[in-house]
């Protein structure tokens, strides 16, 4: 007997998924070959329709009368907390499609084949935050990560791709061989793959009799998916992949495939093991102040913005690790409102760095962004826009998504937690913030931090020093118009929602986690 | 209703005014740029005048419309909404504002001519509008914080405008400087105003309960950030220094706008200062004698043409805080708006000397262009007996009613302020004189004095009519015409009352107002135009050094208060400084010896995820209790 299937409630997928093989297939039985904007826009035109049937879910789900509904015998579950995280991943597939050709035409990235894997990857991010069944949930892991791994190996001329591409396999394989044997585990403790009939066994005490296997189930899946969103210690390999990867899959990885991780942590661990939530909650603590204070520390001696811009994402991984650990419906609305600004944040800033570095990947010195707001303003305030919301500035959106995240730890009373994350964000913030100070006050080729420790007498006459730009012979960076594009609208919706939080708040707020039963 | 509700159009088109300067504002140019942003200060005038027919057609206590634009920022407890409350007193306040706003930027797109900034000018003018607007709409404090610190931002901006010049720049920082002690207490206002009433609307804090002590301290540190704003004594000496901006910048922030936000903020909460102790009456009126007092002395002696006119502006904002202190709210208002009109139209019209004199600004140096710039005189002369109050001039009616308030509150200020009403006749007068008549005192070869362009001498002729006869929006002969007193009445409640006196005192009082403007204008006539007495008599050396306030204060700050603050220097380097460079140092020393995991090796990857798994599986086991 096969069970019956809502199609709606799989559009997305159906547009990315099949979308993405049936552009493979016409690509191989085509002879001819296609111009390079081909698959791009192709690759666009799928993620705006898979876009559009997700607003058209959360508008169907938000419906009062209609609600979060299941399907597939249960085993896919459309509530708001799918719907939302289902956005932010095809948001993250899109925009890093539209500023792909800057990369597909400078380092030659295959067109084709970047388009393509992107969708699959998507799909599997889609499936995951949908998922109700441990089976769909690493079908979906499966599908985002494999695909991931081939696009950071995507740059075939450079071999620190393949290396990057290679290493995050091997990792990645490592990873998934921990989930696959605690969703085992899991299965033998509560006697079902659903996620539903998991929660309700749980709530009825199932795991009382097995807990041993159903506590070592938690830690491997844990293990599994700190991987994927790149927690302490599990986070070895980001930095290699960021630096080595191409830009636009990067910034995909940065966006998409940690809120796709994310999903699975949050309605695994703040849905379905709800109720034995003081079983992992020191554990998820404990993890994410060390990502908090690793990701911070380590960012603060990197000599690379790549690097740099890795372990700030390994940071901002803690911070949503501090809104998983308080374990309410709070924390995960909270965790979903940086997850959903952060995409737009990482998205910006690697569409600033690939258009500064001559290559699609590679090492990128500091010394490169000195005297940037000189030679192009508008980038450099964009990329500070950015940067200064990955600080937590106020009037940014990461300023709210921060607050909201220590404002559910301490609602959890989570004090310590709540506090060292705080002193996180100040160490992180000097980060950001050296960055800044290399772009709009170190003159090129002067040792940036001997110039920016010494007290600059930053006043309201300072602008009357902009008259004498003698000593900076390079050009503006040329910035291509999709990759302009793209930096607007992110350090737009940064500011925007920045200043006028409160729908990004009641956005977050409604995208709630539903227990459903199949 | 439906009508008050296109309140949100008012303050939209200057923004939108800001956004097309920012982005089009070099390729428009000149003067399409200037062009542009007036256009939006016009129809943002227009959009007033339809909310102002909307208000009309509702009953007396309909009207006060809260206009919900947008829950702005809602967190727990807190939830502020970017609002706007339309009663009769914001429209008032938005009338005056984008009406003499419009006219300064018809008159500065030709001020301006010329200036290699001049689109940016405009952008920074739309700017201020925009925020002032959203200062006097705003429906909670938290908004008018917004707006408040707009304006000061704008302010800055445009008094060091011409930022080549070291002084502009120094006195762009003054101003700064001084208003950020006038914005703490504006905080503190707000902090007290949310612990007190759990809301910042102000709905909710006029009608809501709090002891008696509460609301005086929310009101005095109200009062501070007043003080900074309006330039109350003794936060007022970074107002003469402003007039370093360009002058129509004087006339729209530092004379007829900006500088009044305070008087609006205190009316406001005219409702709350009824309940709190009566003593905080006193201080506020002490204060505005102070002000008043002294800036007319400085007044007196000063001989730059503009810092003649701030210092007048100080003094005449005195007497609005004086009408504040002694519960003439109505009279407060009026004197803001009449006090806009003819103020604006003397720093307009001081700007068409400025500019026909090629930028000489010492009145030393002036004299007898009456027949060279005959518009400008003519404006100015209204100006002049406006602000002098000559009846039937506007200045003459708005300045009777406070010093009626006065008489009612306390008959010792009643008695300075007519003192200072007899100085401000007297160093207007001084000014009229030495200005446009008698000898010339400046050479043919520096300057060749020239009536200005017909852009500059419209809005000064459209001025001058609103000066003369704005009197007429309240006139005591009778209730029934006492327009802006039942006008305003919705939103003062019933607190701005009638003086306890009959109509007989009121008439000497009037009386004993002409007589004062009289004599001031009759001495200035005597002493400048007929020499009968030396004017070293009445200009004092204290006078010109501003009572050496100025220098005191400088003095201090250069000399043991700079001890102290190179104390604090030291502090700061050492412990503050310290403290900072430990917690950027500790996550580099930390990072060093994370980065040694950081090899590049898959094996140490994997060890280090292999060590991660195994410490999870031993907490949980045992946790599980294996």
């Amino acid at each position: 007997m096969s069970p019956s299937v809502d199609w709606a409630a799989l559009l997305p997928q159906i547009f990315l998924g099949g979308g993405s093989l049936v552009m493979l297939t016409l690509g191989t039985l085509v002879r001819k070959r296609a111009p390079w904007w081909l698959p791009n826009v192709l690759g666009i035109g799928l993620t705006l329709a898979a876009f559009g049937s997700v607003v058209w879910q959360w508008v169907r789900v938000q419906d009062p009368s209609r609600g979060a509904f299941s399907t597939i015998a249960g085993t896919v579950q459309i509530d708001g907390f799918a719907v939302f995280l289902s956005g932010v991943v095809v948001i993250a597939a899109l925009l890093a499609l539209v500023f792909a050709p800057f990369s597909i035409r400078r380092a030659g990235l295959p067109p084709e084949e970047f388009s393509v894997l992107l969708l699959l990857s998507a799909a599997g991010g889609v499936t995951l935050a949908s998922a109700n069944d441990l089976i769909v949930l690493f079908l979906g892991l499966e599908v985002l990560s494999i695909a991931a791994y081939v696009l950071a190996a995507l740059d075939l001329r450079r071999a620190g791709s393949q290396e990057a591409g290679l290493k995050y396999f091997v990792l990645g394989a490592f990873a998934s061989a921990f989930f696959l044997y605690g969703a085992a585990l899991i299965y033998g403790a509560a006697g079902s793959t659903k996620l539903d009939s998991v929660a309700a066994a749980l709530a009825a005490g199932a795991g009382s009799n097995a807990r041993g296997m159903l506590l070592a189930g938690f830690a491997l899946l844990l293990v599994g998916l700190f991987f994927k969103v790149a927690a302490v210690p599990f986070h070895a390999w980001t930095p290699d992949v960021y630096e080595g990867a191409p830009s636009p899959a990067v910034a995909y990885m940065a966006a998409g495939v940690k809120a796709a991780g994310f999903a699975a942590l949050l309605r695994l661990f703040a849905g379905t093991f709800s109720a034995s939530s003081a079983d992992w909650r020191p554990a998820v603590a404990v993890v994410a102040v060390i990502t908090v204070l690793a990701g911070s520390a380590l960012g603060v001696i990197s000599g690379d913005v790549r690097r740099l811009l890795a372990y700030s994402s390994i940071g901002h991984a803690g911070f949503i690790l501090v809104g998983l650990e308080s374990a309410g419906a709070n924390g995960t609305s909270a965790s979903l409102l940086y997850l959903g600004v952060y995409a737009f944040m990482a998205l910006g800033s690697f569409a600033v760095v690939m258009v500064m570095g001559r290559d699609a990947s590679g090492s990128q010195p500091l010394a490169a962004y000195d005297g940037l707001a000189r030679r192009s303003p508008w980038l450099a305030l964009g990329f500070t826009l950015l940067l200064l919301a990955q600080a937590g500035l106020p009037f940014t959106t990461g300023f709210w998504a921060k607050f909201e995240v220590i404002g559910a730890a301490v609602q959890s009373r989570t004090y310590w937690l709540a506090a060292v994350s705080m002193l996180g964000a100040v160490v992180a913030a000097f980060v950001y913030l050296r960055l800044v100070v290399r772009m709009y006050l170190v003159r090129p080729g002067a040792d940036g931090d001997a110039l920016a420790s010494q007290k600059s007498g930053v006043g309201l006459a300072d602008d009357s020093r902009s008259g004498d730009e003698d000593s900076d012979s390079r050009p503006p960076v040329a910035v291509p118009r999709s990759v302009g594009f793209v930096v607007a609208v992110c350090a737009a919706v940064t500011l925007f929602f920045g200043v006028w939080p409160a729908p990004l708040l009641n956005l977050a707020g409604d995208a709630t986690l539903a227990v459903l039963g199949g | 209703m439906a009508l008050a509700e296109l309140i949100w159009v008012v303050p939209l088109a200057p923004l939108v005014g800001v956004a097309a300067l920012t982005l089009f504002g070099r390729r428009l140019g000149e003067p399409r740029s200037g062009q542009l942003a007036t256009a939006a200060v016009g129809i943002s005038f227009a959009a007033s005048l339809v909310v102002l027919g909307g208000l009309l057609s509702l009953d007396g206590h309909e009207r006060s419309v809260v206009v919900k634009l947008f829950s702005w920022v809602p967190i727990g407890d807190f939830s502020a909404d970017l609002g706007f409350l339309v009663d009769p007193l914001s429209v008032t306040m938005i009338l005056f504002i984008t009406g003499v706003s419009a006219l300064i930027h018809v008159y500065s797109i030709a001020y301006m001519h010329g200036d290699e900034n001049y689109p940016r000018f405009f952008l920074y003018l739309n700017l201020f509008v925009f925020s002032m607007l959203l200062l006097v709409l705003g429906d909670n404090l938290l908004v008018t914080f917004l707006g408040w610190e707009g304006v000061g931002a704008c302010s800055y901006l445009l008094i060091s405008f011409w930022y080549g010049e070291e002084a502009n720049a120094v006195a762009g920082k003054k101003a700064f400087i001084t208003n950020r002690v006038g914005d703490f207490g504006f905080l503190l206002a707000m902090f007290f105003a949310f612990g007190a009433y759990g809301t910042l609307s102000y709905a909710g804090i006029l009608e809501g309960h709090a002891a008696n002590s509460t609301a005086t301290a929310i009101l005095l540190c109200l009062m501070l950030g007043a003080a900074g704003k309006s330039a109350q004594f003794p936060l007022y000496v970074w107002l003469p220094d402003a007039m370093a901006g360009p002058t129509p910048v004087s006339a729209l922030i530092h004379a007829a706008t900006m500088v009044t936000s305070g008087v609006y903020l205190l009316v406001r909460f005219s409702p709350l200062l009824e309940e709190s102790s009566p003593w905080l009456g006193d201080v506020i009126t002490g204060v505005a004698l102070a002000t008043a007092a002294l800036a007319a002395t400085i007044a007196l002696a000063a001989s730059d043409i503009k810092k003649v006119l701030a210092y007048s502006t100080i003094s005449q904002l005195g007497f609005m805080f004086a009408a504040v202190g002694a519960g003439a709210y109505t009279a407060a208002i009026f004197h803001m708006v009449t006090h806009a009109f003819f103020k604006a139209l003397l720093f307009l019209a001081a700007g068409s000397v400025i500019h026909g004199m090629g930028g000489q600004q010492d009145i030393r140096r002036y004299g007898g262009l009456a027949r060279l710039m005959p518009v400008t005189t003519l404006t100015f002369g209204v100006g002049w007996l406006a602000i002098a109050g000559v009846p039937p001039f506007s200045g003459f009616w708005s300045k009777d009613e406070i010093l009626a308030g006065a008489w009612g509150y306390n008959k010792v200020i009643w008695a300075l302020l007519l003192l200072a009403a007899l100085l401000t006749a007297l160093y207007m007068s001084r000014l009229m004189f030495l200005t446009f008549f008698g000898e010339r005192r400046w050479n043919a070869d520096e300057a060749d004095p020239h009536e200005s362009p017909r852009l500059m001498t419209i809005p000064l002729i459209a001025l001058a009519a609103l000066a003369a006869t704005a009197g007429v929006l309240n006139l005591p002969f009778s209730h029934g015409v006492e327009f802006l007193g039942r006008w305003l009445e919705p939103s003062l409640g019933h607190h701005s009352a009638e003086p306890g006196f009959g109509g007989g005192t009121k008439w000497v009082l009037a009386a004993a107002a002409i007589v004062a403007a009289a004599a001031g204008l009759l001495a200035a006539w005597a002493i400048y135009l007929r020499g009968r007495v030396p004017p070293e008599k009445i200009e004092r050396r204290v006078f010109a050094r501003a009572w050496g306030y100025d220098d005191a204060v400088s003095n201090f700050v250069g000399g043991p208060g700079k001890g102290l603050f190179s104390a604090l220097a030291r502090f700061d380097a050492s412990v503050v400084d310290g403290a900072v460079k430990q917690v950027a140092a500790l996550p580099r020393r930390a990072g060093g010896l994370l980065r040694r995991v950081q090899n590049g090796l898959v094996r140490r990857y994997a060890l280090a995820l292999a060590a991660g798994a195994v410490a999870l599986m031993i907490y949980f086991l045992v946790r599980a209790g294996l």
